[in-house]
């Protein structure tokens, strides 16, 4: 039961810091692997305030998620918006470009070395539940991803804003002649993008660490989910992030011997069979 | 065009390092991982080797040192380091090659070492086989064999008998498991368990629920210094295992001081076997913590600057012996058998091996003047390596 | 220009090829650098091959450079240390894993492909892993002894010897690379990423021209890790790194796709940069470099070569 509950844990915590990932790359198809750089910021806002100006854990994290936002508008209005129609790889070049200055960056400012993070007595420990050891940060993790999926699936499927969305990337120009203000729509979402990607460096920073090379270490767990669960679908990442997490973690827990092959495995053998992932649309080109 | 484009980057390769062809000064090519995931290792080494220059001077035998740095981040990529090595005797001409934060890059530089006949000062890189690979190579950092058997024997004579090992899935790894495994059974230990856990392990979530299954004493790692440890510590903590009554023993890697402030309180109490810590008590360490925390006040010193800040004083004390001859033979003729007092204590340079002998502390993790701190309250002197015996 | 020109050499490319005649001269105590530039330029080459010939995008491309670096290694390392011998091993082991897993690659899109293949290549740094007993694992493989080219050149300190081989190689396999893109096989290649959906109906079969030009990749890809390992005469597990593949296709792009010059010009000037800030500004080169990457991409589309055939065009 324990080991059930931390693979449940374990793909929200996965879906957590990707989520950003699914919403730029899968909403609005750009192939950000700068991802991990805003996930980065998120961290170290959270890890600054709560260390040296003693803000409570909690109330770091939507500090967090504003800072990063604007870190994200001031980019996407500056340099993100010329390579919207650019040839993918142009994108992660240029991704790639600030995933460099951005390690620089903050090993300049914060030192190479792991940042510390002190939990809040509420969300450390364990307790007991039908047999099973429930964590209280993970169990924190799982309600916070739950409701954070939930929320963004009603967003992008059930408000004018999502349809707006769905149309401004589908069709740019009809979108504009239907009087949808595209520009407006991609700013805002690429900060919703970078607000979640701070939102899930921060609450990655517990099992995940902190340190500069944060947005390369990371990148590969960022576009497995992404890939598994089909762009441009949330309930896509949510399910994506749980099979991920719950056999990486039984895996290891069974057959420690072949651990590190698990997640990978589970990629490539959905990739075949399913090659636009579990829930992907076709038309993701 | 191509060729106008071609010329133009051409010449920016020429202005690469242009070579001085003064031969006074004793250049010293140091190559460490200073970018990357071990960025932070390749630092400490040279703030050690720096400061070793800011406290003592930098002229030694008659000659004025010269350092050439050089980053072969990673630092596990062997053919880096390598060309590295090669553009450092060939183009920067330098006497000495030194550094070398991990076993590939040490193993990869090893022939060039050989074939230049150039000294070879390993700082840190850990594998016991590595002197064994030129004739011209001296270590003065340790290695794990030799950290992890008085570990080992620490642990059986104050009552552990039942051991559970986890370690990081790769050759070092291997390397304390083995190591350990032999020295703990030999004693009259017992392992439970024993499980190697992926390198790059965002959760150790599994492992903790397996070690906690199989109720052990005490439970040995070796991971990889970082952001792993932390998450393993904290997990440790927070699934109980501490509240079993369980121990944790490792070497003292993990609880090196640059990341001891990041585990937080979770360490208090941790055992482990190091040769050295901030903490230890004599007045060599004292002058060098003070000098450290003076000239680098955001870092503290931990085993790899020490290594570092030993490494340049063999250097010194070689060149004061040899009157600045820089002669590989003559150089390592020197070395051998040579014994001083560093900050982590008595150190002496094997004759047979070229490999360091040194006293090996057994420490707990606590908390002095509000700073965590590795206190030693054991030791056992004068550890050669056990991979080469 | 007309395509029937294009696989005519222009003089341009003969002056290209004299420059590493040049560069031999000028440059004598840079060469162990020039040769590993030449091995990142083939790699690069071979990349260019299945990215900007057949639209395959990747992520994992190091797989087969790392087959070809240990299958040279290992080879050597059991007594076998002949250059050529290993570099034919070293080709054909990684042509068979390229066409075992070019089945893979076949269909979905870019992002489905660029997992695949970066899934492949972390498979394979995990086996290579574990597999301590034979590779070495982290340590990386030792023991690699290499003969003497021919049994007349040995590999010496400065690199006189890697560096005339690896162009040679370089030369060789480009020169090759360069008849196959300009055969009907390579157009239909061509065809097949502007309109896979139509080339059927023209007969060709586009799932065997994939599998062809994967296999063909991979065996570029394996031969210029084995010149990585025969003239460092050591393999470390970093072979199958996400970061080697991932800089090949920086690399690559920061060139321009599709003209095979391309991912030479990206080797040279990416090494050399990278040589130099990391020589100035050993800690924060990386700042440098990502800056180069994000001018480079938002002035100068289409890479070095994009960049040069748009200023003959201006002045034309």
């Amino acid at each position: 039961m324990t080991v059930l509950f931390d693979g449940i844990a374990s793909g929200l915590l996965l879906f957590l810091i990707s989520v950003g990932l699914s919403v730029t790359l899968g909403l609005m198809n750009f192939v950000n692997l700068a991802h991990g750089a805003f996930a980065m910021l998120g961290g170290y806002v959270c890890v600054v305030l709560l260390n040296r100006y003693g803000v409570p854990f909690l109330a770091t994290l939507p500090i967090a998620m504003i800072v990063s936002a604007l870190a994200g508008v001031v980019l996407e209005r500056t340099l993100y918006r010329r390579l919207y129609g650019a040839p993918h790889l142009d994108q992660v070049l240029f991704s790639i470009g600030l995933v460099f200055m951005s390690i620089s960056t903050a090993n300049y400012f914060f030192g190479d070395h792991q940042q510390p993070l002190h939990l809040p007595p509420m969300l450390s420990g364990q307790f007991h539940v039908a047999g099973a050891d429930i964590g209280a940060y993970r169990l924190f993790l799982i309600v916070v991803g739950l409701v954070l999926a939930g929320g963004l699936q009603w967003l992008v499927t059930g408000t004018k804003f999502g349809a707006s969305l769905r149309a401004a990337v589908d069709n740019p120009r009809i979108a504009r002649g239907l009087g949808i203000d595209v520009d407006r729509v991609f700013v805002v979402t690429f900060a919703l993008g970078s607000a979640l990607a701070a939102l899930g460096g921060a609450l990655g920073i517990e099992m995940l660490g902190l340190d500069p090379e944060f947005p390369i270490t990371y990148i590969v767990y960022f576009l497995i989910v992404v890939a598994v669960g089909g762009s441009g679908n949330i309930k896509g990442s949510l399910i994506a992030s749980l099979i991920l997490g719950i056999c990486d973690v039984e895996g290891k827990y069974y057959v420690p011997q072949i651990g590190a092959f698990v997640i990978y495995l589970v990629m490539v053998v959905t990739l075949i069979f399913r090659p636009q992932g579990l829930f992907g649309r076709m038309a993701a080109k | 065009m191509i060729l106008k484009k071609c010329l133009a980057t051409l010449a920016l390769a020429m202005t690469l390092t242009g070579g001085a062809s003064a031969a006074e000064p004793v250049k010293v090519g140091l190559i460490l991982a200073l970018t990357g995931p071990f960025g932070a290792y390749g630092k400490q080494i040279e703030h050690g080797v720096e400061l070793y220059l800011k406290t003592n001077g930098d002229t030694f035998g008659g000659r004025k040192v010269q350092l050439v740095i050089k980053d072969d981040s990673p630092g596990t990529a062997g053919d880096v380091s390598k060309r590295l090595a090669q553009e450092l005797v060939v183009q920067d001409k330098v006497d000495i090659l030194a550094g070398f934060t991990l076993t590939p890059s040490a193993f990869a530089v090893a022939p060039v070492a050989t074939e230049a006949k150039k000294p070879m000062i390993v700082m840190n890189a850990a594998t016991s086989a590595i002197t064994t690979k030129s004739p011209y190579i001296v270590r003065t950092s340790m290695t794990l064999p030799q950290n992890t058997a008085p570990m080992a024997s620490w642990a059986a004579k104050n009552g552990i008998k039942k051991v559970f090992i986890l370690v990081a899935d790769y050759g070092p790894g291997y390397d304390a498991e083995g190591q350990f495994k032999k020295t703990f059974e030999a004693a009259g230990g017992q392992i439970v368990g024993d499980v190697r856990a992926p390198v790059k392990n965002p959760d150790y979530g599994p492992f903790l629920e397996r070690i906690k299954d199989s109720k052990p004493d005490a439970v040995f790692l070796f991971l990889p210094p970082g952001a792993g440890t932390i998450a393993f510590m904290k997990g440790f903590e927070e699934r109980g295992l501490d509240k079993a009554g369980i121990k944790m023993i490792a070497t003292g890697d993990l609880t090196d001081e640059e990341i001891l402030d990041s585990i937080g309180d979770q360490a208090l109490g941790m055992i482990t076997s190091f040769h050295y810590s901030e903490a230890h008590k004599s007045p060599e360490n004292a002058a060098f913590t003070t000098a450290y925390h003076k000239a680098y006040p955001d870092d503290r010193p931990d085993f790899m600057s020490v290594a570092g800040y030993d490494g340049m004083h063999l250097i010194a004390a070689v060149l004061d012996k040899t009157h600045g001859s820089t002669d590989a033979d003559a150089f390592v003729a020197a070395a051998k058998g040579m014994k001083w007092v560093s900050p982590r204590g008595p150190i002496s340079i094997d004759p047979d091996t070229r490999d360091i002998v040194q006293d090996i502390y057994i420490r707990k993790v606590e908390k002095v003047g509000g700073k965590l701190q590795n206190v030693e309250f054991d030791h056992v002197s004068a550890v050669k390596d056990p991979g080469k015996q | 220009m007309t395509r029937r020109d294009a696989s005519r050499w222009h003089p341009a490319e003969y002056a290209f090829w004299a420059l590493p005649i040049v560069a031999y001269f000028v440059f004598p105590d840079h060469l162990a650098l020039l040769a590993q530039i030449a091995i990142a330029a083939l790699f690069a080459v071979s990349l260019d091959l299945i990215l900007g010939y057949a639209g395959i995008v990747s992520l994992g491309h190091a797989a087969f450079f790392g087959i070809g670096a240990y299958a040279a290694g290992l080879l050597a390392q059991a007594g076998w240390g002949d250059p050529v011998l290993g570099l034919a091993c070293a080709t054909l082991a990684a042509a068979v894993t390229g066409f075992a897993t070019s089945f893979l690659v076949l269909r979905g899109a870019d992002l489905t492909r660029l997992m695949v293949t970066l899934g492949v290549a972390s498979m394979l740094y995990v086996l290579a892993n574990k597999l301590t007993d034979i590779t070495g694992g982290l340590d990386g493989l030792q023991g690699v002894e290499m003969k003497p080219i021919f049994g007349q050149f040995a590999f010496d300190l400065y690199g006189k010897t890697a560096y005339v081989y690896c162009t040679i190689i370089l030369f060789v396999m480009f020169w090759i690379a360069r008849r196959v893109v300009h055969s009907p096989f390579g157009l239909s290649l061509q065809g097949i990423r502007q309109n896979a959906v139509r080339m059927p109906a023209l007969g060709t079969p586009v799932n065997a021209r994939l599998v062809a030009v994967y296999t063909l990749g991979a065996a570029y890809a394996g031969i210029a890790g084995a010149l990585l390992t025969q003239t460092t005469q050591f393999v470390s597990i970093d072979v199958f790194s996400f970061s080697r593949s991932a800089e090949v296709l920086l690399i690559l792009v920061l060139g321009g796709i599709g003209s095979l010059y391309g991912g030479i010009l990206g080797a040279v000037v990416f090494m050399t940069v990278h040589e130099y800030l990391s020589g100035i500004d050993p800690l924060y080169w990386q700042f440098w470099l990502g800056l180069l990457l994000i001018v480079v991409v938002l002035f100068a589309r289409g890479g070095i070569m994009g960049t040069l055939r748009l200023a003959s065009k201006v002045r034309a």
